[in-house]
């Protein structure tokens, strides 16, 4: 396929307008954890990206970063340097010596609480790049359901076009699917023209077969893209967990036609986890997923390693983090 | 390509391993390698050599030296001249050579992963990550072994002078398979490595020069099969254990017949990978890119043989496809490929020939829609589906990254197509129902079953074949009684025969044939007369008749609980009673009592996984008895074999057949079944070709001197296991003959 041809492809993608519950679906669903694993420990043994690759890759590593803050103590001032950084997340000087200004890189989106939507889409106008909020209870999903769905449609309407729901872990722990569905569905329905990614709360979940279900309802339920983590579970995004998601998201294409996306957060920190996640996307669900429009990465440290990395392909020297702009 | 191409494609570009070192390396070796003999580098005797390929370029690499009769002794008598000190070294020091070499290669780690990379052609990624960790964890592990001989195996002393040959497809790492046991239990080793894949054996003797191992401890001679054939014909060799193709097995075999050597082989599979509709369907197929996509295929355990739930088949086969379409064919020195090259052109056409083959005969074929590399020698990875058993590429070894698809009905059925082989060296199997797993598991003939994962390998686990694929195990304690002699029995001969013999009756007696349960008539419808009395003349329609019976008994007894099994056998120990022979009861009494006590056991590998051994029988056993001990040594060996699941077909002594005879009457009137204990009298002449050359008969026992080279040398057909015995046995290598070690990896965790 040309890279006309994807284009064309990646400017059609059709939104996942979700399926009726699919129960039997959901029961045929098995996951094997050993196997899972050696997967997921030997697929970055298995791809190596180097030199010019690997500064291209990071690159789109950073476009497809969902620049984060969701601190108790976030204030306008540290949301507005947020946003300054995702619009200019390398040093122009680098970019050149890269040979890399044109891509024009920036990252995927800015991601914050509903408090912060607001201050950040100011600070983002005219830039293209979209505000992602937090709702829903988030990080616990357990406040009022009718709030929730308010949170949603505030956030919506204070300029977020991404909307970062939790789901109700006890619907996945106690296997009560039609509620899960139910419960995302209203979601879907709140989110209206904003996309919805669907945090699973993979840490919270139990077992990997539960990580599986619970993903194939959301998908079902009409999410556009389904994510691992809050950020906020003892446990965050971990390749066995993607391999399992992504999976779900090969089969729900196959069965359905509509691709959904994916987005793995919290404890993505390194350049070399960046390009991990890259080479899962690319080698499990093809080359549309190693784009913004179908792939995130949740982070708030990451670019800042990234940068160091792109500073070594440009002189050859190890950098440090004093050396590069900080959010 | 300028960066923002790759951006917007997003290719994986190339990821070179540097070579350097490893070249350097034959360069100041001027790239020409002697023989290691005697602890330093000769040059061939008689100066013939030839040359090494790298199978992704096929430029040279180096010349080596073509070992000859010359080399071959040289080696032999270093290796004899070594035995005596290395052995008497004890068991701590030889432990820490061991332990030195796998220091050592672990420092070298990448030197030698490099090499064989080179040499070979499969990925630097496997060899790396593989390979190399396995060679080192293979000395380490038995470097244990040789300090805990003493205890572990006590009495235990070390068989020779080993002669070792092994493949091309994991050079180092069946050099590790062989060189670590031999070494830890005191024996020397004259090993040859596959002519195209020398380099690291070289690196190797380099190490074992390094260390101060001994001069002739480790000896190694290259050279091709013809270099092969003199060590397996060289008289100073005490054992020969030799790891490649059925073919070349079959010819070892018969070379050492009746020369008194200790063998083990380990063969060719056509293995099977059993994906149930109840599996996690995505990591069966990624699984299969293990089995089947790893080194090229050319793996004796692939799993070669997909046999999927007809429920899921169309479901599997697609993500298969899918899947072959994400592999990456290259430069093995690429960190981001996943099949290499093929070892040399005469295997790349062979696996052409054989796909064409496969075409002909009705399968569909696919093969992902890009190219290989043109230069060296590649083969993409190839899926024949719709293949049927009966078609030629169900039933061969193909030995590249083709893999054959049929589909089955239920579990059943998937047992039978999975052991519709000669061979039984691994499988697979897919299902997250442990009931499925267990059950399957037991019925696969095959030493190794790996659960809801594939090609799995530990130096604590031992790994060898049913049937064609061999015999022996290279690995865990099973795989030390390879290289070690265990000390004499002491039990006594017998003198109860005697007593039966003179047993007079006034009325003539009738002895026929005890076949199937019932006494038969021989077929020749002739009688021998031996002591005065008339005994049946079995004939090879006999055998055949007893063959027979073993067989159709042989599942249903094995299938009776070990506590069933010596419920029987204590019974029979009771009637014996009635012949007034203390030590033939009591040799049955022991039996009896040891039916439930061949425990297996549970091997600690680096995993989390449940890596359990299980003794199982052999299947159907012949025993052709000596004169000696007419009584107890038919006894002792025919009840060891039956107490642990395995069907008899025993030719009684010939010169004394009365003892057997007269068990009959205590066999009919006991609770076996029937055709699990057959006794035929007669010509040994006359029977035992044709038990030795039976293809359904699983192992012969020979304690009779006058058909032993003949009985190992018609094993080859089928390569059923053969023991030569003399004198009393020890009711412990009794047993061990009669069972066969399984290993069922389960890899577990929710």
């Amino acid at each position: 396929m040309s890279v006309q041809d994807l284009h064309g492809l990646l400017n059609n993608i059709q939104r996942n307008p979700g399926i009726p519950l699919d129960l039997d679906w959901v029961d045929s669903i098995r996951i094997n954890r050993s196997a899972v694993e050696r997967r997921a420990a030997t697929l970055p043994a298995r791809r190596s990206v180097k030199k010019k690759n690997q500064v291209a890759w990071l690159l789109r590593a950073i476009s497809c970063i969902d620049l984060t803050t969701l601190g108790g103590d976030d204030t306008p001032g540290n949301v507005q340097r947020l946003c300054a950084k995702a619009k200019r997340p390398v040093r122009s000087d680098l970019l050149e010596t890269l040979g890399a200004e044109s891509i024009g890189v920036r990252v995927g989106a800015v991601c914050v609480y509903h408090a912060m939507v607001s201050t950040a889409v100011k600070a983002l106008a005219g830039s293209g790049i979209p505000v992602a909020a937090v709702a829903a209870g988030f990080p616990h999903g357990l406040s009022p359901f009718q709030q929730r769905v308010d949170e949603i449609k505030a956030s919506v309407a204070a300029g977020a076009s991404e909307i970062d729901i939790v789901i109700t872990r006890a619907h996945v722990l106690t296997h009560d699917w039609r509620a899960l569905y139910d419960e995302i569905a209203a979601f879907r329905e709140a989110c209206g023209e904003a996309h919805l990614k669907t945090i699973l709360a993979t840490g919270e979940l139990g077992t990997l077969t539960n990580v599986g279900k619970a993903s194939a309802v959301a998908m079902m339920a009409g999410a556009d893209f389904i994510k691992t983590s809050t950020g906020k579970e003892s446990v965050n995004a971990t390749l066995p967990v993607g391999l399992v998601m992504v999976r779900q998201i090969r089969d729900y294409e196959a069965q359905t036609g509509f691709k959904v996306g994916y987005k793995p957060a919290g404890g993505i920190r390194t350049a070399k986890q960046s390009l991990d996640w890259l080479i899962l996307m690319k080698e499990e669900l093809g080359d549309a997923w190693v784009r913004n429009e179908l792939f995130r990465i949740g982070a708030s440290s990451l670019l800042s390693d990234i940068e160091r990395q792109l500073d070594h392909a440009a002189t050859g020297h190890y950098s440090a983090y004093n050396r590069h702009p900080m959010p | 390509m300028s960066i923002l191409e790759i951006y917007e494609e997003m290719s994986y570009g190339t990821a070179p391993e540097g070579a350097e070192v490893a070249q350097k390396w034959l360069g100041d070796h001027g790239r020409t390698f002697g023989h290691f003999i005697g602890g330093r580098f000769v040059l061939a005797a008689e100066g013939k050599s030839f040359e090494t390929l790298s199978p992704s370029t096929a430029k040279v690499l180096a010349t080596l030296a073509q070992g000859t009769a010359q080399d071959v002794d040289a080696a032999v008598s270093a290796a004899s001249v070594a035995r005596q000190t290395w052995w008497e070294l004890g068991g701590y020091p030889r432990g820490k050579f061991l332990y030195a070499i796998a220091r050592q290669i672990q420092k070298h780690a990448r030197l030698f992963a490099v090499l064989e990379s080179l040499d070979n052609g499969k990925p630097i990624r496997e060899t790396r990550d593989l390979d190399i960790p396995l060679v080192v964890r293979h000395f380490y592990h038995h470097a244990g072994w040789a300090d805990a001989m003493e205890t572990e195996l006590p009495g235990g002393t070390p068989v020779g002078v080993c002669g070792q040959i092994i493949p091309w497809n994991f050079p180092l790492l069946m050099l590790a398979w062989k060189v670590a046991p031999a070494l830890a239990m005191g024996n020397t080793v004259v090993l040859k490595p596959a002519e195209f894949t020398s380099l690291t054996a070289l690196l190797f003797a380099e190490i074992c020069d390094h260390v101060g191992l001994p001069p002739g401890v480790v000896n190694i001679v290259t050279g091709d099969g013809e270099t092969g054939r003199l060590i397996v014909d060289h008289p100073g060799v005490d054992k020969i254990a030799f790891t490649g193709s059925t073919e070349v097995g079959r010819i070892i075999r018969k070379a050492t017949a009746g020369t008194g050597k200790k063998l083990s082989l380990e063969l060719g599979g056509k293995s099977p990978y059993i994906i149930f509709e109840d599996s996690d369907i995505d990591s069966a197929v990624e699984g299969l890119v293990d089995a089947i996509w790893f080194n090229q295929g050319q793996v004796c355990c692939a799993g070669s043989r997909l046999l999927i739930q007809e429920s899921v088949a169309d479901r599997v086969l697609a993500k298969v496809k899918a899947r072959m379409g994400k592999l990456r064919v290259g430069d093995p020195l690429d960190k981001s490929i996943d099949i290499g090259a093929i070892v040399a052109p005469v295997q790349l056409e062979r696996i052409a020939a054989l796909v064409k083959q496969g075409v002909d005969e009705g399968a569909d074929m696919f093969q992902p829609a890009w190219n290989c590399p043109s230069e060296g020698w590649f083969y993409p990875p190839t899926l024949l589906s719709n293949v049927s058993p009966s078609a030629t590429v169900a039933q061969v070894e193909i030995f590249g990254p083709v893999l054959v698809a049929m589909t089955f009905r239920t579990h059943k059925e998937a047992v039978e197509l999975a052991n519709n082989t000669p061979y039984g060296l691994a499988a697979s199997i897919w299902t997250e129902s442990v009931n499925l797993a267990h059950d399957v598991a037991s019925k696969l003939k095959a030493g190794t079953v790996w659960v809801n994962s594939t090609n799995l390998f530990d130096a604590a686990s031992g790994f060898g074949g049913f049937r064609e694929s061999g015999y022996g195990r290279e690995g865990g304690k099973e795989g030390l009684v390879e290289y070690v002699r265990h000390p004499k029995s002491t039990r006594l001969g017998d003198d109860e025969s005697a007593k039966i013999a003179a047993l007079s009756h006034s009325i003539d007696r009738t002895h026929k044939l005890y076949v199937g349960g019932k006494q038969a008539r021989p077929d020749s419808g002739y009688s021998l007369t031996i002591n005065g009395q008339e005994f049946g003349r079995g004939n090879r329609k006999d055998v055949r008749n007893a063959v027979e019976a073993a067989r159709s008994a042989q599942s249903g007894w094995a299938a009776n609980s070990s506590h069933g099994r010596a419920q029987v056998m204590f019974y029979l120990a009771e009637n014996l009673q009635t012949l007034g022979t203390e030590s033939a009861v009591q040799s049955v009494f022991s039996v009896a009592s040891r039916c439930d006590k061949m425990d297996g056991s549970a091997h600690s590998v680096p995993m989390r996984a449940l890596c359990y051994t299980v003794n199982e029988p052999v299947g159907v056993i012949g025993i052709v008895c000596g004169d000696e001990r007419p009584l107890n040594e038919f006894l002792e060996l025919a009840c060891g074999a039956i107490a642990m699941g395995n069907t008899v077909v025993v030719v009684a002594s010939e010169a004394n057949p009365l003892p057997a005879v007269e068990i009959y009457r205590i066999l009919e009137t006991s609770d076996i079944p029937s055709g699990v204990f057959n006794i035929l009298t007669g010509l040994r002449k006359e029977m035992v070709p044709t038990l030795a050359e039976h293809e359904d008969v699983d192992a012969v026992w020979c304690f009779s001197p006058d058909v032993a080279t003949e009985v190992e040398r018609m094993s080859v057909s089928n390569l059923k296991q053969t023991w030569i015995g003399s004198g009393p046995q020890d009711i412990k290598t009794i047993l061990g003959h009669a069972t066969q070690v399984k290993n069922v990896w389960v890899p577990y965790g929710e």
